[in-house]
Parts: structure tokens; sequence; C-alpha cells
């Protein structure tokens, strides 16, 4: 197996898990919308009010932010900044680091406040560390433990591509 | 790193368009852009300067169709080719499942070509990644031009192979887009080398820009059956 392209999966369970943990959380802070996205990218989930924007792309940029704040925190003598804020003058967001694997971002208004959400945020993400790494620990498509779902896929990729 | 999602039946991967300045990375994702149907593609994202250079990123995903019931979707990033924004290209390739790298086939580029070929590999070295184990092709973009350097002086400069040091993988196997070459051969010294999958193209009018996005992820989706 290619070093460098290890997968990742998640189940309906674990995706069940997410949602539970993330809905109550927004009740509590009454924050409007949750995201989570990878490190590289790509969205893994969106739960409260659903975006009006392209979110795909929110996604990656929300990576790329993240990735450049980490390399900002190493030229100044930390290791990486756990969190971000951005204040706008009626949305903000906040962004946490889970797992060292994925993104939590948080969207709110002025019907919170940032110490309510910030407080609110680290429970929640101390839940989502823990079913995270769960996740990341069990065997990956591919990687020589659990058969790959494209196992014997090869004719259906070859088709895809006449 | 491909996410596998069975809540919403999706494959993610991610793709990496890698190569000096003024490549035509950005060009090969605008015509992709362009020619995809507009369902299945999402937004063309630039973070770019005021004269259209690369800053960060470009950003294009597109839908390739369903394989076992599962949408496969790919992420389509540029990294900027300048030589001094390294911190941002190298950033992009986290998490990285595939890679082009489009070489401008200009004889006064082959430096620059060189150089951008050494700075990938090292990138992805410090993140712990094997280039030469991963899908990876190679394109020769900009064939049109009266100046382009021959394909194979630039095979030989930037694509000369790597050694096969695994038993199995030592058989001669045919490069199906080249009649009479080989990915893998073993050289007259008795090594095994194999070389990256290549295409020749002309990203402005988008000749060569499919089949090179074909290519790498095909062999992305097999690198995970």
């Amino acid at each position: 197996m290619a070093v460098g392209s290890a997968s990742w999966s998640f189940t309906e369970d674990d995706f069940g898990a997410i949602t539970h943990s993330l809905q109550r959380f927004l009740q509590e802070s009454d924050a409007r919308c949750a995201l989570l996205v990878d490190r590289s990218g790509q969205l893994v989930a969106t739960v409260g009010e659903q975006p009006k924007f392209d979110a795909t792309a929110f996604a990656t940029l929300t990576a790329a932010d993240f990735s450049a704040n980490d390399q900002l925190a190493r030229l100044i003598g930390e290791t990486d900044f756990n969190s971000l804020f951005h204040q706008g003058e009626k949305e903000s967001m906040y962004l946490a680091d889970v797992a060292r694997r994925v993104i939590l971002v948080v969207l709110f208004d002025n019907r919170t406040t940032l110490g309510l959400v910030r407080l609110k945020m680290r429970q929640t993400v101390d839940e989502l560390t823990k079913l995270f790494e769960k996740v990341f620990a069990r065997p990956a498509q591919g990687q020589g433990g659990a058969p790959g779902l494209l196992a014997g896929a090869d004719d259906e990729i070859d088709k895809l591509f006449q | 790193m491909s996410m596998i999602n069975y809540a919403s039946r999706e494959i993610n991967c991610k793709i990496v368009y890698y190569g000096s300045g003024l490549g035509g990375k950005t060009s090969n994702l605008e015509h992709i852009y362009g020619k995809v149907q507009p369902d299945t593609r999402g937004k063309l994202i630039s973070l770019a300067t005021e004269t259209e250079r690369t800053l960060f990123f470009d950003f294009l995903p597109v839908d390739l169709g369903t394989i076992r019931g599962f949408k496969t979707r790919f992420h389509l990033y540029t990294v900027p080719g300048q030589v001094y924004y390294n911190a941002s290209r190298k950033l992009i390739l986290k998490g990285v499942d595939g890679i082009v790298f489009v070489a401008d086939s200009q004889v006064e580029r082959m430096e620059a070509n060189q150089e951008a070929m050494q700075n990938l590999y090292d990138n992805m070295a410090e993140y712990g990644y094997d280039l030469t184990r991963m899908p990876f092709v190679i394109q020769y973009n900009k064939r049109d031009l009266p100046n382009a350097a021959p394909v194979r002086e630039l095979q030989a400069a930037l694509n000369p192979g790597w050694e096969v040091t695994e038993p199995s993988r030592q058989r001669v196997t045919p490069d199906a887009s080249h009649a009479g070459e080989n990915l893998i051969e073993q050289l007259p010294s008795g090594e095994w080398v194999e070389h990256a999958p290549y295409f020749e193209a002309v990203a402005v009018t988008g000749d060569g820009v499919f089949e090179t996005l074909r290519a790498v992820s095909k062999l992305v989706l097999k690198s995970l059956a």
C-alpha cells in the first residue's frame, strides 16, 4: 500500500455519535451551526442551521486557514494554535483542533457570546477527540487491515474512465 | 488521505497539481472547470494575487462518477509555483492522495522544472510520504510551442525512473498510453526501474488535460482497492 495515502473512514454509528454531541453543544451554546472539517480540507459533517454558502469551499479554506496559522505558531515558537477566532460585525466563527486530524468550526451570531461558545466547546472537543481517536485507531481501508471498499472493483474503476 | 463517508456514501480524494511557476497548473483546473457539467463540479476557488499569480492555491471539486454506490469526489488543488512560496506550497500537500507534476516543456524552463521536481520530493519526504509509492503522473505541457524540448529529453531529466526492489514488481509493464514504451523495465545494467506515467498537453486549449486527470484519478481509486 502506498505510503502517504493512508485513508480513513467513518460509519453511520460514528456519524450518529458526532451529530449527537454537536447538537447538544449547539443547544447549550446557542451557536448557529457547527462543521467538522478534516485537515486535508474535506467536509466531514454539518450540524445545526444548514449553511447558505458553499460548504465544500468553506471546508477547504478552513483547513488552509488552520494550516497557515499552525506555521505562524511555529515561527513564534509555539507548536500550534489549538483554537482560532474570527470576529465579524454580526457573524463570528471559532475554530478548534480535534485529535490533530479534524477541525471543529462553530458559526455564531449576536444571540450568544464568545465566552459561552468557548466554555461549551471545551467539553465537546474532549468528547469528539475520544470519538475520533477511536475512528483513527481502526484499521484503515485497503491498508492491509480490513479489505478495501473498492477491493475487486478494478473492472468498475476501468469502466468509469472509458 | 482519502476519506470514505459511509453516512453520505462518498469517497473523497485529494489531487495536487505541482510544478514550476507559470507552467500551466491553474490552466489545467480552468479547463476542467469549463468542460465538466456544472452539476458535477463545485466552484473554482482561487487565492491569487492581483496579477493572477497563485498565492496560496486554486481549488476545484469534481465528481467523477459512482462506484459500488459511492460517489467519487475529487478535490483538485494547485500550488503556487514561485520558488519563494514554499511554505504555503508545502501545506497544500497535506493529506494528498495523488500528484500531477505539470512540467513546462520550453527548453529554457528545464532548470525550473528540475528544481520544482526536487522541491516536490523534498516536501513529500518531510511529510513522510514516498512519491515513488503513490499515484503520480507527469504532464508535459505547452507542447505546441516552437521552443518545446523533445519529450525524450524531458523524460531523461524529469522522469529517469526509480529503482524497483520488490521482486514481485520486477516485470516489464508496458505504458498503455505510449506504444513501445514501458513503465517498468530492466536496464542493460540489470537494474529494474519504474517511470511515472506521462502525458503531453496544451493546457490552454485543453489537449491532454482530461487524459492526465483520468490517469491520476484512476490510480488513486486503484490504490484504495
